[in-house]
């Protein structure tokens, strides 16, 4: 057997004060495929990155064929057959998948004798389980096989122990299952160890045999997969911690509040074009847009939010053309809450009050001002960061101060209050932890029962299938499918998620 | 397994009072302060290096510079067209924009002045050089305004755009001296014709320092007021601070880059002016002096900051007045003190990376239990 086994003994780090890993022994064994559970935030991350090597831990061993280890830095890892695939790509897009693979090899020589090497990289690929085309640009392969080819980049590069890090967040489920299958095959093979960190409960009993869950830092639990329910690891990697649940709906759809006709506009790499033809939010409803990561849904915030140029059409509020300028927004109560709000709402080394005040400085209850009043923006953000909880030493902090989830509940306090006619979400929970969650759904939940019209982007098809009324699917920069959320089916939606429509 | 969640901490929502507030100011000034000092202490081996003591060059800079009456006077002067030529890298990179060439709005602003000056001859004083003023800083403002309104609309790098631009604007400064607007007088010099002597601008009563400095300061203040206390500034340091944010809440973005971009202009054109009538009494070639360059180390030094600026530059206009004794008596070039704005300059750009590293600066990381 070629896999090796890897265990971590009473692993610790600590940053300064904080501790993100307490006493975690994890025993991955030779030919296993281990996942990882854990919420954001649990040291799923900070675990593998010191049995990378990129940290050092505090204190704790590392064991690799069941000799001691000292990982000092990556390429220790690499030399002892420890290789990790991220979950964004590593390839060279524009070079092909034969030349990623020899480009990558530590021992790569200075000049390459290609017809050699393409010999024994066929060679090589005719001992493997999964193939991917070797000649073309990677660039032009999907995002499965670039997966696929970032595993068997390992496999070539003799790595015998591979952490994956979510391989499959910008798959669609069918790529997602394929790609598992064959790595459980690897493992089953004995070609590999694995332990993979996900979020996602049916991916570990689908694929996996064993299972560690971890809950801020601590190992919680673990065991056989098959001697657990989805029930019982959602249990350990939440603990008892209170998570609210969403308000429950009430109220019916109103007149339409938003409106796009025919919107074109470029996407990001200038390629492909962006086209809406028609989309339409009501008051009092939520419709929520799916989609992988990349299929148009940052572009779509951007020409909502007045970032990007439009080529055509028209977009209305309240039946009004609407450039998302700042009177437009304030006139019409619209209210925006950009994903990852640290880099797209806030001035991170600005304040709280100030990043706070960023909607209501210069105005006096519909006057707008010259001069900035410093006790007012302190009064507003006092009076916020109660009512929204916002956890921080003091309103004069720099808002990067903060914990991502308080960030979050800043913005929420900024956006939110006052009379809200129209809201604007991307990622709304992106990277936060789970009492974050819940109240941040809560509150956007809270927005819709009182007549809000909301659209939410979101990559997490869990969150609009709990928090939306009706679902659309955005792929290759149209929306391509259109479902009332009760009437939705998941198989149907992760169909047009992958564009087979 | 089950671990229990900690209890939140209770919500604060209160101001920074006593240490705290003191050491997250004191950040802005300690690191710069640092970082002078580094500069200097590497100009220092320099200097060994070349067998001149450092002690001495600090005692003739303390002398030359600030030692007597007459030598602060000199200081000044000289720091007069440093304010304004820092401001016009201030203002800007509060919009997070590294504008750099100030330079070029002095040298074409000084040019507008001797140029209206030949113009309105004939005309009061008291209605000619107000004019004089306003053409300077209106071509000043057009001149680096439109490095703001290439970056905003046409994507253009405004560092490079506006370096280049300074450029132009010297060789545009030296076509108009020695040709359309040349005295026929100006034998040695190419220069525009000398000012009526009504139209120089005389001494602050009681002091051998020209009227520039005075309104150096006060420009320095109306900024400062402008970005802290309005909420255009506001606006500004939102932009500044992250233009995405910025964008989605409708901020002008694109107005707020000309707007800010075309006063540090203007202020740049107003140190043309009193280079042209305080100082040469004509524009020409001298106009050229470095000020736009050195302007930008202070601007840096003082973190953008325009009430921080003043002090700055006096200190680098105290350096500059002492080149001419630390030739004189070290044996030394007088590029010397351009070496020691170069180590300087270094120095305060490495130091940026240091802001946010010391915990002892950071109140919200005194104590865990707190916050988060």
């Amino acid at each position: 057997m070629k896999a090796i086994g890897v265990e971590t003994v009473h692993m610790t780090m600590q940053f300064g004060a904080f501790t993100a890993l307490e006493d975690c022994s994890i025993k991955v064994s030779p030919g296993s495929f281990h996942a990882l559970l854990g919420e954001n935030g649990a040291g799923k991350s900070t675990l593998v990155k010191c049995m990378m090597g990129f940290y050092h831990a505090t204190s704790g061993e590392m064991l690799v064929d069941r000799r001691e280890a000292r990982i000092t830095d990556p390429k220790v890892a690499h030399t002892l057959g420890l290789g990790m695939v991220y979950q964004h790509f590593t390839l060279v897009p524009s070079l092909t998948a034969a030349e990623n693979l020899v480009i990558s090899r530590e021992d790569a020589p200075r000049i390459i004798d290609w017809c050699n090497e393409h010999k024994k990289l066929q060679a090589f690929m005719a001992r493997m389980p999964f193939q991917v085309p070797l000649d073309q640009p990677v660039q032009a392969l999907a995002a499965g096989e670039k997966q696929k080819l970032e595993i068997l980049k390992q496999l070539y590069l003799g790595r015998r122990f591979l952490i994956l890090d979510e391989p499959t967040s910008v798959l669609t489920p069918a790529e997602a299952d394929e790609v598992l299958g064959h790595v459980r095959q690897l493992c089953e093979d004995g070609e590999i160890s694995v332990l993979m960190i996900t979020h996602k409960f049916r991916e570990v009993t689908a694929f996996a045999d064993a299972v560690s869950v971890l809950r801020r830092g601590k190992l919680v639990g673990g065991g056989r997969v098959s001697d657990l329910s989805h029930a019982d690891m959602a249990g350990m990697m939440m603990g008892d911690a209170e998570i609210s649940k969403p308000a429950p709906r009430s109220g019916a759809a109103g007149a339409k509040v938003l409106e796009l006709s025919g919107v074109t506009a470029r996407d990001r790499s200038g390629l492909r074009d962006i086209q809406i033809d028609r989309l339409a939010v009501r008051a009092g409803e939520i419709v929520g847009i799916a989609g992988i990561s990349g299929n148009g849904q940052m572009e779509l915030m951007e020409i909502l939010t007045g970032q990007r140029p439009r080529r055509s059409g028209e977009i209305k509020v309240k039946g009004t053309p609407y450039d998302a300028t700042r009177n437009e927004a304030r006139a019409h109560n619209v209210r925006y809450l950009p994903e990852e709000p640290l880099f797209n709402a806030c001035a991170p080394r600005m304040t709280v009050a100030e990043n706070m005040d960023f909607r209501s400085f210069d105005t006096n209850d519909r006057q707008s001002r010259f001069w900035l009043s410093g006790r007012n923006m302190r009064n507003r953000a006092s009076d916020l960061v109660g009512k929204f909880k916002v956890q921080t030493t003091s309103i004069d902090s720099p808002i990067n101060a903060l914990s991502g989830g308080n960030v979050q509940r800043a913005v929420l306090a900024r956006e939110l209050s006052g009379d809200v006619d129209l809201l604007i979400i991307s990622n709304p929970c992106f990277g936060l932890d789970f009492s974050a969650v819940g109240e941040i759904r809560t509150r956007i939940m809270q927005a819709r029962n009182a007549g809000a019209a909301v659209l939410i982007m979101s990559e997490d098809l869990d969150e609009i299938m709990e928090l939306t009324d009706r679902v659309l699917v955005m792929s290759e920069g149209r929306i391509t499918y259109d479902v009332p959320t009760a009437e939705a089916d998941i198989a149907m939606i992760g169909h047009h998620m992958a564009g087979h429509a | 397994m089950r671990v229990s969640s900690p209890s939140l901490p209770a919500t604060v929502a209160r101001p920074l009072l006593g240490r705290a507030a003191v050491a997250r100011r004191a950040e802005a000034v300690v690191i710069p302060v640092g970082a002078l000092l580094v500069g200097f202490a590497i100009f220092s081996v320099f200097l060994l290096l070349q067998g001149k003591s450092p002690t001495e060059f600090l005692s003739l800079v303390y002398r030359a510079g600030f030692g007597t009456a007459f030598s602060w006077q000199n200081t000044l002067s000289r720091a007069a067209p440093l304010l304004l030529a820092a401001l016009c890298v201030a203002l800007p990179a509060r919009l997070g924009l590294v504008v750099i060439g100030g330079e070029g709005a002095i040298v074409l602003g000084g040019v507008g002045a001797g140029a209206a000056a030949v113009m309105l001859a004939g005309t009061p004083a008291a209605l000619a050089l107000p004019l004089m003023l306003v053409c300077a800083m209106v071509i000043g403002a057009v001149w680096i305004g439109a490095v703001g309104a290439l970056r905003h609309f046409r994507g253009v790098n405004e560092t490079i755009a506006s370096l280049l631009m300074a450029y132009i604007a010297i060789a545009l400064m030296n076509h108009l001296v020695e040709g359309p607007l040349r005295d026929p007088a100006s034998l040695n010099k190419p220069s525009t014709a000398p000012l009526d002597d009504a139209l120089r601008i005389g001494n602050l009563p009681g002091w051998d320092v020209h009227w520039g400095l005075a309104f150096g300061v006060v420009c320095c203040v109306l900024a400062w007021v402008l970005i802290e206390k309005t909420t255009w500034g506001f606006a500004a340091r939102i932009a500044g601070g992250n233009v995405r944010a910025a964008q989605v809440q409708g901020l002008p973005v694109g107005w707020l880059i000309v707007g800010f971009t075309a006063l540090g202009g203007a202020f740049a054109g107003m140190a043309g002016f009193f280079e042209v009538a305080a100082v040469h009494g004509s524009a020409n070639a001298s106009l050229a002096g470095g000020y736009g360059y050195t302007g930008i180390l202070i601007a840096f030094l003082a973190r953008h900051n325009p009430l921080a600026i003043i002090p700055v530059a006096v200190l680098l206009a105290g350096f500059e007045a002492s080149s001419g004794l630390v030739q004189r008596r070290m044996d030394l070039p007088d590029a010397t003190v351009l070496v020691l704005q170069g180590f300087v300059f270094l120095a305060i750009l490495i130091s940026d990376t240091l802001f946010g590293r010391f915990k002892f600066f950071a109140p919200e990381r005194w104590s865990t239990r707190d916050g988060n």
